[in-house]
C-alpha cells in the first residue's frame, strides 16, 4: 500500500503518471514530495510507486 | 530625524534579546511575488530587522492591486521592486535589498535566490506557484521553501493554518479558497496569510522549525 496524503491507497506498482490519470488533479498545479523530497514532473513517467511509499501532493490554488 | 543604525539594532534587541536579533540580522529572505502575499511578507520581515530582503516581481502597481497590497496611490505605475523597496526603507531604512524586476522561471530562479537562507514562494497563479516549488526545491534543497496555497474570498480567518509538508518546505493557507472560483481576495485574510509566511520564516531562524 502507498501512504498518498495520508491516506493509504493500493496503487503500488503504478506510476506516477499512471496514478495521476486515475484523478482530477491538474498537473501544472501539483508539486509532489515522494518520502520526503521533491519528484520532479519530468520523472512522473518513471517513476513507479512503491509499497510503503509516502506521496504528498500539494495542489495549488490561485489568490495571493 | 531618522534615527542611526545603531540605535534601530538597539530597539529591536531590547525586545528580542540579542541573540534572536543577530539571527534575524544576518539572515537573507527572498520574496517570489510582490502582490498581497509579497508585500505584506516583505513589510513584516523588514520590521522584524531582517538583515537582507531580495525582492522579485516582474509587474507594476495597478489600481486593482490597492485592496489588499502594500503600494499607495502615488505609486501606479511604478515596478513593484521599486516602489516596495520605497516603502520598507521608510520602516526600515538600513536594511539590505536586492530588487529582480524579472519574470521568475524554472532556469533562472536558483540564480535570483542563491544568496537567500529562506525564499518565500507569494506568487498569485497557482501553476506559477506549483512550478516555484518544484524548482525551489529541487535545484536548491539547501534552502527553506514557506508557500502559500488558499486565502480568497470571506471563510474562516481561523482557516489559515501552517503546515510543513517536508523538512524544508512549509504550506500557509486553507490549501482550498481559489482566486480562479471569483470568490477575491481581501485585505486582511491575505494579510493573515502572508503573517503566517513571515512568522514561520522567523520561527526558521530562531531554530523552531515544527509547527
Amino acid at each position: 500500500m502507498v501512504t498518498i496524503n495520508g491516506v493509504k491507497i493500493d496503487a503500488a506498482g503504478q506510476t506516477v503518471s499512471q496514478y495521476l490519470e486515475t484523478t482530477d488533479y491538474d498537473i501544472k498545479k501539483i508539486a509532489i514530495e515522494r518520502n520526503g523530497d521533491i519528484l520532479p514532473k519530468a520523472q512522473y513517467s518513471e517513476t513507479t510507486l512503491m509499497d510503503d511509499d509516502s506521496i504528498e501532493i500539494v495542489s495549488f490554488v490561485g489568490g495571493g | 530625524m531618522i534615527p542611526t543604525k545603531e540605535e534601530m539594532i538597539s530597539a529591536l534587541e531590547e525586545r528580542m534579546g540579542k541573540e534572536l536579533q543577530d539571527r534575524f540580522l544576518s539572515a537573507t529572505v527572498a520574496i517570489c511575488g510582490l502582490g498581497g502575499l509579497g508585500s505584506n511578507i516583505a513589510i513584516s520581515l523588514a520590521r522584524a530587522g531582517i538583515g537582507k530582503l531580495i525582492l522579485i516581481d516582474f509587474d507594476r502597481v495597478d489600481i486593482t492591486n490597492l485592496n489588499r497590497q502594500q503600494y499607495k496611490v502615488s505609486q501606479l505605475g511604478r515596478y513593484k521592486t521599486e516602489a516596495l523597496e520605497e516603502n520598507i526603507k521608510e520602516i526600515a531604512p538600513y536594511i539590505g535589498i536586492e530588487c529582480h524586476t524579472v519574470r521568475v522561471n524554472e532556469d533562472n530562479v536558483a540564480e535570483l535566490v542563491k544568496e537567500a537562507d529562506i525564499v518565500c514562494e507569494a506568487f498569485d497563479d497557482a501553476a506559477c506557484k506549483a512550478m516555484l516549488t518544484e524548482a525551489v526545491l529541487e535545484k536548491t534543497p539547501e534552502k527553506y521553501l514557506v508557500a502559500a496555497s488558499g486565502m480568497a474570498g470571506m471563510d474562516s480567518s481561523n482557516d489559515i493554518r501552517t503546515r510543513r509538508i517536508t523538512k524544508k518546505f512549509y504550506l500557509c493557507g486553507d490549501g482550498i479558497s481559489d482566486v480562479e472560483a471569483g470568490i477575491g481576495l481581501v485585505a486582511p485574510r491575505v494579510a493573515l496569510c502572508a503573517a503566517h509566511q513571515a512568522h514561520m520564516v522567523l520561527r526558521i531562524l530562531a531554530g523552531k522549525t515544527e509547527v
